[in-house]
């Protein structure tokens, strides 16, 4: 454990959550509570809701049973209410997303601009700032397509962080990589990590789970079937379908 | 053959035929900033939430595009009258070429919009933008790059189809030409001089959208 997560205040919860797409049950009464400082890894076969879980959490998803609640705001259909989630929640997608016509630092000032009101300069110099400390301050000008994937992960990274968020998704930000470039942005997260960021991070690099994961969660058909710390959870998985998963992983790494 | 073909008139009638090719300039890019306003409004209008907003940017598409531009334009020029709305042939020329190139340009950029990966927009809404923001901000651009030929290409029919406006009188090109025909009988020798200047127009539009595209769409794509 990196950070010590600070005990009382949840950041974030979800209470007993179902969520359909149709008929498909996709998230079966998930329980969660993410403390303040908490880094989560979320890991599980294909299809198992590990997407939909943490796209339910800033709203891209919509859920039909249960709570959500984030900074002290329940999610519900209002806008304000969802507004004011995805103020507080970065997110990091397994594609980058960045905006293609707009230069790294443009799609770094845009949010805070358009949503948080902050002017040019002061946007800028927080861009200037993430893109720093994400190491890639040199590329500020740059277009995305100019940019390899991982510094294209690592611009979208800062883009998320520019926001200044109280805690940030991540969904499987290193497979979409070329395997030279995962380590640039695993090294990425865990210096966030070290920061005391809030992070839930679908992924299936282990190596960074052990390093930086207060809890790993493991879920399975859409529901959370184990969760331990990090040591457990790879030396002493209790449950069958984690023991398989976790065999099938290791023989893969 | 006795025709004995003479240019003499249309040098004559050289500095006329010039001003109504600017007129028909004129005509063309109204109709086309109009066209775009209406093309990028009703794409906006053809995703929203708002159910009867979406049928009527459909039923507006489908009536417009499987009627004659001619019709059309008949149409708002001799009904509008009758509702008590008076426009002059220039005014109703534009916005009947708006209307018709906007209902192309609606089909067109649908097509662009349809194609911005859905994580574009799942991106800029982590990010906390609005709907209507991220259409504006992040989806209308590289929707535009992306069909900008078809949409050049269809703002280059606008151009020619301003003729069609002669029909009501509008004072363009070809209105000028027919005047300046009957007046002097040299059909022959007028029509080949607005020929080559409508071939002129349009490769100074082709020009003018080249220009825009690389001003505009010149960042670099995979
Ligand atoms: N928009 C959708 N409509 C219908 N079904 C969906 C939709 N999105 C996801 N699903 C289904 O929900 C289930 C969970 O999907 P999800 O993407 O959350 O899985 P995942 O654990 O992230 O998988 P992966 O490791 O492949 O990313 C899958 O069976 C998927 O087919
Ligand atoms: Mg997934």
């Amino acid at each position: 454990m990196l950070h010590a997560a600070d005990t009382q205040s949840p950041l974030l919860s979800m209470e007993a959550v179902d969520k359909w797409y149709g008929a498909f049950h996709a998230l079966k009464n998930i329980n969660l509570t993410v403390r303040k400082g908490e880094k989560i890894v979320l890991c599980g076969p294909s299809g198992s809701g590990k997407s939909t879980l943490i796209r339910c959490i800033n709203a891209l998803e919509k859920i039909e049973k249960g709570t959500i609640m984030v900074e002290g705001t329940k999610l519900d259909d209002s806008g304000k209410s969802i507004d004011a989630v995805r103020r507080e929640v970065g997110m990091v997608f397994q594609s980058f997303n960045l905006f293609p016509h707009m230069t790294i630092l443009e799609n770094c000032t845009l949010a805070p601009m358009r949503v948080r009101g902050t002017g040019k300069a002061e946007a800028e110099k927080i861009a200037r700032k993430y893109l720093e400390r994400v190491r890639i301050l040199d590329q500020a000008d740059k277009f995305p397509a100019q940019l390899s994937g991982g510094q294209q992960q690592r611009v979208a990274i800062a883009r998320a962080l520019c926001m200044e968020p109280k805690a940030m998704l991540f969904d499987e930000p290193t497979s979409a990589l070329d395997p030279e470039m995962v380590k640039e942005v695993l090294d990425t997260m865990i210096g966030l990590a070290r920061d005391g960021m809030t992070m839930i991070c679908v992924t299936h690099e282990m190596g960074f789970a052990r390093q930086v994961a207060d809890r790993v969660i493991f879920m399975a058909s859409g529901e959370i079937i184990e969760e331990a710390p990090p040591e457990t959870f790879f030396r002493n998985p209790s449950h069958p379908r984690t023991q398989a998963f976790l065999g099938e992983i290791l023989a893969h790494h | 053959m006795n025709y004995v073909l003479d240019f003499s008139v249309v040098f004559e009638k050289m500095p006329d035929l010039l001003m109504a090719a600017l007129a028909t300039i004129g005509l063309a890019l109204t109709g086309m900033s109009l066209a775009l306003v209406i093309g990028v409004i009703g794409v906006a209008a053809r995703t929203s939430s708002i159910r009867p907003l979406r049928t009527a940017v459909i039923a507006f598409v489908e009536v417009v595009r499987n009627t004659p531009f001619l019709v059309q334009i008949f149409f708002i020029f001799f009904a509008l009258p009758m509702m008590g709305i008076r426009l002059n042939p220039t005014i109703t020329a534009i916005i009947a070429l708006g209307l018709n190139g906007g209902a192309y340009a609606i089909e067109i950029i649908r097509g662009g919009v349809d194609n911005i990966q859905k994580g574009q927009v799942e991106a800029g809404l982590a990010l906390g933008l609005h709907k209507t923001q991220v259409f504006r901000l992040i989806v209308l651009k590289p929707a535009l790059r992306a069909i900008y030929p078809s949409l050049t290409s269809q703002f280059i029919m606008l151009t020619l189809t301003t003729s069609v406006c002669t029909s009501i009188a509008a004072y363009e090109l070809t209105s000028v030409a027919q005047i300046i025909e009957s007046d002097t009988f040299r059909s022959f020798e007028v029509y080949f001089a607005i020929t080559l200047m409508y071939l002129v127009i349009s490769w100074m539009m082709m020009g003018l959208f080249a220009l825009i595209s690389r001003h505009f769409f010149s960042y670099p794509v995979r």
